[in-house]
């Protein structure tokens, strides 16, 4: 399983590659729109029907520091990985930080339970594998949305089936200890879904174009995360207010 | 003698230019300190009203007092209406911009209301292109602290900031895409776009 996924995760590499130019900043780059705005659809009805009112249930049924346990606890587990990807960027300051951080919750922190390394501000230096393409000079491909994960680019959607292959942790813990990793991140995600609800909601259901609004967030978000320019591309309006 | 007069009015039209560059040129020209300060009450305003204990229902309120103050709103406005401003009449874009005014209040207090309980701490500010970047901290409970930067200018003859990024999502770029597609969908229609703007966010 781990060996396809790895092999999906190259190909997909040889993809990048080939396809589409690199992009100016700001720009959007969607040739599957049609495509995606379909996928789009169903992610809003598989929010509407399933995920939105499963949040509301367990967010409502689960208290809050119970909540931030479980999200500590899986955003704990996802550190290993990220080492691995500071590693691979030979961001090795980023490697020793992450590092410490998961020693010192995974120990005084109760497995991850709490976040005493947060308190005195070694908060986490968030990576993965698209980043990791990123700095190896990939471009981000195309705009894609995922059935059920959403927003991503094709880079990132590489980046996603690798993250996933190499998964260390999931390695090293095995079954059933492995299960119990998978089940807090899914209850990390919904619980995400729960507090984030208005805005989440504003987004897909009160926008006049969900799609379109879910794609620029999407878009300038991850742009801002990897942006290693010192002086961002800031559109001055009074230079051009049309927009032009 | 022409030359001489002209020669000396032209002296004195320069000695006129300076001494008024020397009088009016700290109150006009916008500097990294000023727009830091500008932020930084901005800052102080938003921080006490998340923090006032106050009903959500009546924060919404400060903060479209607070919007007002310290945004250029007109600016705002003509770049989310995008090329329709262009063909929009003087009394079509003053709707638009008391109506989008509203929207943009309604919409974004909502979104602060998710500071409620933290704060926003100005780091830094520095001179980009032609305005101001200035560089804040939210400190948000149970969250990692994530940028918002502020960017201003003197171009509408006040000290006023026209775009806001929050982890690099930009409110112009934003509110262009929503309008944008409000507007599709009234088949171009400003007066519709206008109407339903009255009560959208």
């Amino acid at each position: 399983m781990n060996i396809l996924l790895r092999l999906a995760g190259l190909a997909g590499i040889g993809l990048l590659t080939a396809c589409t130019p690199p992009q100016g900043p700001g720009e959007i780059n969607d040739p599957f729109e049609t495509r995606n705005r379909e996928v789009h659809e169903a992610n809003k009805k598989l929010d509407r029907n399933i995920v939105r009112p499963s949040s509301q249930r367990y967010g409502r049924a689960v208290p809050k520091p119970m909540r931030q346990g479980i999200e500590n606890f899986s955003d704990n587990l996802a550190l290993p990985g990220m080492v691995v990807n500071d590693v691979l960027q030979l961001r090795l300051d980023d490697a020793i930080w992450n590092s410490g951080r998961f020693l010192f919750n995974s120990t005084i922190g109760l497995a991850g339970i709490m976040d005493p390394a947060g308190d005195i501000g070694i908060t986490e230096r968030s990576t993965d594998f698209g980043e990791t393409l990123h700095v190896w000079g990939f471009n981000e491909g195309a705009y894609l949305e995922l059935p059920v994960l959403g927003p991503s680019t094709e880079r990132d959607a590489v980046g996603k089936v690798v993250d996933f292959a190499l998964n260390p942790v999931g390695r090293v813990l095995g079954w059933p200890e492995g299960g119990v990793k998978t089940a807090a991140d899914v209850a990390a995600r919904v619980g995400d879904r729960y507090d984030h609800t208005e805005l989440i909601d504003s987004i897909l259901y009160e926008s006049a174009d969900s799609y379109a609004q879910a794609r620029l967030l999407y878009l300038q978000n991850r742009r801002f995360e990897l942006g290693d320019q010192e002086e961002p591309d800031y559109y001055d309006p009074y230079e051009d207010p049309y927009g032009e | 003698m022409v030359n001489e007069l002209s020669r000396r009015s032209v002296l004195s039209g320069l000695m006129a230019g300076v001494a008024g560059l020397a009088l009016t040129g700290p109150a006009f020209a916008l500097n990294t300190e000023q727009a830091r300060n500008l932020i930084n009450d901005l800052v102080n305003e938003i921080n006490n009203v998340i923090n006032s204990g106050k009903p959500e229902t009546a924060m919404y309120g400060d903060f479209e007092k607070i919007f007002i103050r310290y945004a250029d709103v007109p600016i705002i406005a003509r770049s989310a209406l995008g090329v329709a401003a262009r063909s929009a009449s003087a009394a079509q874009m003053n709707a638009f911009t008391t109506a989008f005014r509203g929207y943009l209040s309604r919409k974004y207090g909502k979104r602060f209301r998710e500071f409620i309980g933290g704060k926003l701490e100005v780091e830094s500010a520095r001179a980009v292109k032609s305005f101001y970047e200035v560089k804040t901290t939210a400190y948000l409970r149970g969250e990692a602290p994530f940028e918002v930067v502020f960017l201003v200018s003197d171009k509408s003859g006040r000290d006023l900031f026209f775009n806001m990024y929050i982890e690099g999502v930009n409110m112009l770029a934003t509110e262009r895409t929503e309008i944008g597609a409000m507007l599709d969908a009234r088949r171009g229609n400003i007066d519709l776009l206008i109407q339903d703007l009255k009560t959208a966010g």
